[in-house]
């Protein structure tokens, strides 16, 4: 009865939101690019090492003097590149999407971590940036709390949609993913197509990386990033590959994270529970599981997801 | 840019392509150790000393590639039958785990059993604890299509935490001073040396017999076979009477049990207790370990022994130059990001057009 008690206070609690939304922010963008990546038909699992990279080269630019939406500029930036990359070798190579992603993520995580070693050789406690700020000018409750990253990820989700649903461009995009051989015979170049997903995903892949280090935290550690990426990659299907559901997702996600931190927390969760306090810390990877099993009958995959697209070839 | 498939490989493509991917690698690396402003050629003549140019240098080379080359069987396996399996990691702790419930030292007493008993039952527990990990994720697969990627992945995070909460608990070693290590195993259950004065084990021998079997299974059996067809066309499999389900799901029990295995070991031949740090990631690098290798399992153990060479030499040259041990995994994963490069243009032709 106490436990239900203070359920109901939290959800009440407008501090509780707050967490909520902060901790969805890089699953909100984290989602949406493997979204761009998967509808254009190509599976994208090195988001680990982009967020990481992202956070990483963000947090650098800021910490050597740059403004900090310059610092989110680069992480975009770096995010870009390694898509680049990405697209390279599963575009243009047509190589297992599996794999390289994998070893795009090993890649640009070893990058990360020798190049702050480099930087900082004997460092114990990690240098600090001053992050973004919330906006407590903002009149709206649980928003004001935030900061303007945040508030770029709940605007990029409708503009999301609006590019895959209203314009060309995403029709195209989402032609790519569904049937590739169509979209040439309308004279949509496959490549690029899925070239230009690949590169505007790992952006925001990147930018999810930065708000880590540009907002959520002040500073770089290693495995901070700790298979958030992974998580977006199972959001995607949960979200049916759609962007209004891919926010939901990222929100419910988020909802059960910050309920396990204050039930481990609380006195009375732990009276009630006794319950090591990894149980709780495990909740967010059990939860994606188990949405992918939830969903799986119905998910409709992009038709053409994880086909490699050759010309002349079947 | 476009790709035909080149009529005839030529023996020159084909032979050549590790060697460039080699040559493009060193190239990538030396860039990085000029921008750390440390001479190139020492440090990479101080990786090849540390983990090649002495009986000591190769000792400690072949105790990392043991694990390596089960993980790397893992990995091969299921991918040669396209089942991505990435959560070796998770197996390896659950067999590790598993062989501290059986041989640990419960008590202090541990079983009544004599250790000829209780080796192979600890080996096989920790085989079965792997392959028991990957089997939900198979299940999934054959019967739901939920991508075994993201299920394996995710589930490495949850045993490493499941681990986490045993080591506090039910497992903690109590005289370990609050230190997270599991209560030890029976000194009769450990390893033998192969070398006095240094830390290799006849884990090695293990490993390299579990490579040769595989190799016989995947090249003489049936079920090689039919792991092969699953893997190159699951649809002409299933139509020339392959039972795709039941190839998946012995090809993950197989896969999880080797991975399962390199956590046992570990834990016999070089810790002799659970930790969470007693693993730098082996799950992970068996699986470019296994994409060196072109999922030769034979093939798996010369690049085990590469990729630990480089992990270990890249720990000495540190110490020595001072270029951070980071240089090995990013040499390990260009390594094989363009060794998928070299082996695709070795068998296509970009047209540029």
């Amino acid at each position: 009865m106490e436990l239900l008690g203070e359920l109901f206070n939290l959800m009440g609690n407008t501090q509780f939101w707050v967490a909520v939304l902060r901790m969805a922010t890089p699953l909100i963008l984290g989602t949406l690019g493997v979204l761009l990546c998967e509808r254009a038909g190509v599976l994208h699992l090195g988001i680990e090492g982009i967020m990481v990279a992202g956070a990483f080269a963000g947090w650098l630019a800021v910490y050597a003097g740059a403004p900090l939406w310059l610092g989110v500029a680069v992480a975009a930036g770096v995010g870009a590149v390694l898509g680049l990359l990405h697209a390279l070798l599963t575009v243009g190579l047509a190589l297992s999407q599996h794999v390289a992603g994998l070893g795009l993520t090993m890649l640009a995580t070893a990058l990360s971590y020798f190049a702050y070693r480099v930087r900082f050789p004997k460092v114990s406690t990690p240098p600090t940036i001053t992050p973004f700020a919330e906006m407590a000018w903002l009149p709206i409750p649980v928003l004001n709390g935030q900061t303007p990253l945040t508030l770029l990820a709940l605007l990029l989700v409708p503009a999301v949609a609006y590019l895959l649903y209203r314009m060309p461009a995403g029709l195209a995009l989402r032609m790519v993913g569904e049937n590739p051989h169509a979209a040439e015979s309308q004279g949509i170049s496959v490549a690029t197509t899925r070239t230009l997903a690949i590169v505007a995903g790992s952006a925001l892949m990147g930018v999810a990386g930065s708000f880590l280090t540009l907002s959520a935290f002040n500073a770089f550690f290693f495995n901070m990033v700790n298979g958030r990426g992974w998580i977006c990659v199972a959001l995607v299907v949960f979200a049916s590959w759609r962007p209004g559901k891919a926010l939901l997702g990222a929100l419910l996600f988020a909802f059960f994270d910050a309920l396990q931190l204050r039930l481990q927390q609380s006195g009375v969760a732990a009276e009630a529970f006794a319950l090591p306090y990894q149980l709780y810390l495990m909740l967010p990877y059990v939860l994606s599981i188990v949405a992918l099993i939830v969903v799986a009958r119905r998910a409709a995959y992009p038709q053409a997801l994880m086909k490699p697209y050759l010309k002349g070839e079947r | 840019m476009r790709l035909e498939r080149r009529d005839h490989v030529s023996a020159r493509w084909a032979l050549g392509a590790p060697f460039v991917a080699v040559a493009a690698t060193l190239l990538l690396s030396s860039l990085l150790v000029l921008w750390a402003g440390k001479p190139v050629g020492q440090t990479f003549s101080a990786i090849a000393l540390g983990g090649f140019g002495s009986v000591f240098a190769w000792s400690e080379t072949l105790t990392r590639a043991t694990p390596l080359i089960l993980t790397g069987l893992a990995a091969a396996l299921a991918f040669r039958a396209r089942l991505f399996n990435i959560g070796a990691e998770g197996q390896l702790y659950a067999g590790a785990v598993a062989a501290i419930m059986v041989g640990g030292l419960h008590g202090g007493t541990g079983f009544e059993a004599p250790a000829w008993l209780l080796l192979p039952l600890m080996l096989l527990a920790s085989a079965l604890a792997g392959a028991a990990l990957l089997l939900g994720p198979a299940l999934l697969k054959a019967k739901l299509q939920v991508d075994e990627v993201v299920t394996t992945l995710l589930l490495n995070f949850i045993v490493l935490l499941a681990v986490g909460a045993l080591l506090d608990g039910p497992m903690k070693d109590p005289t370990s001073m609050g230190w997270p290590q599991s209560v030890a195993l029976q000194a009769e259950l450990e390893l033998g040396k192969l070398v006095e004065q240094t830390r290799l084990h006849s884990g090695l021998l293990l490993a390299g017999a579990a490579a040769l079997g595989v190799w016989v299974l995947v090249r003489f059996s049936v079920l090689g076979f039919q792991i092969r067809a699953t893997g190159a066309n699951p649809q002409a499999a299933a139509f020339a009477g392959v039972p795709i389900t039941r190839t998946i799901v012995l090809t993950a029990m197989l896969s999880g049990a080797l991975a399962g295995l390199a956590g046992a070991i570990e834990v016999a031949g070089r810790t002799g207790y659970v930790t969470l740090d007693m693993s730098p990631g082996y799950g992970y690098s068996g699986i470019v370990v296994a994409m060196l290798a072109g999922l030769h399992p034979l093939g798996v153990v010369l690049a085990s022994v590469f990729v630990a060479g480089m992990l270990v030499g890249a720990d000495s040259m540190s110490r020595v130059v001072g270029v951070p041990t980071y240089i090995a995994d990013v040499i390990v994963a260009a390594s094989l990001l363009n060794m998928l490069v070299a082996v695709m243009l070795a068998q296509y032709r970009p047209r540029w057009r």
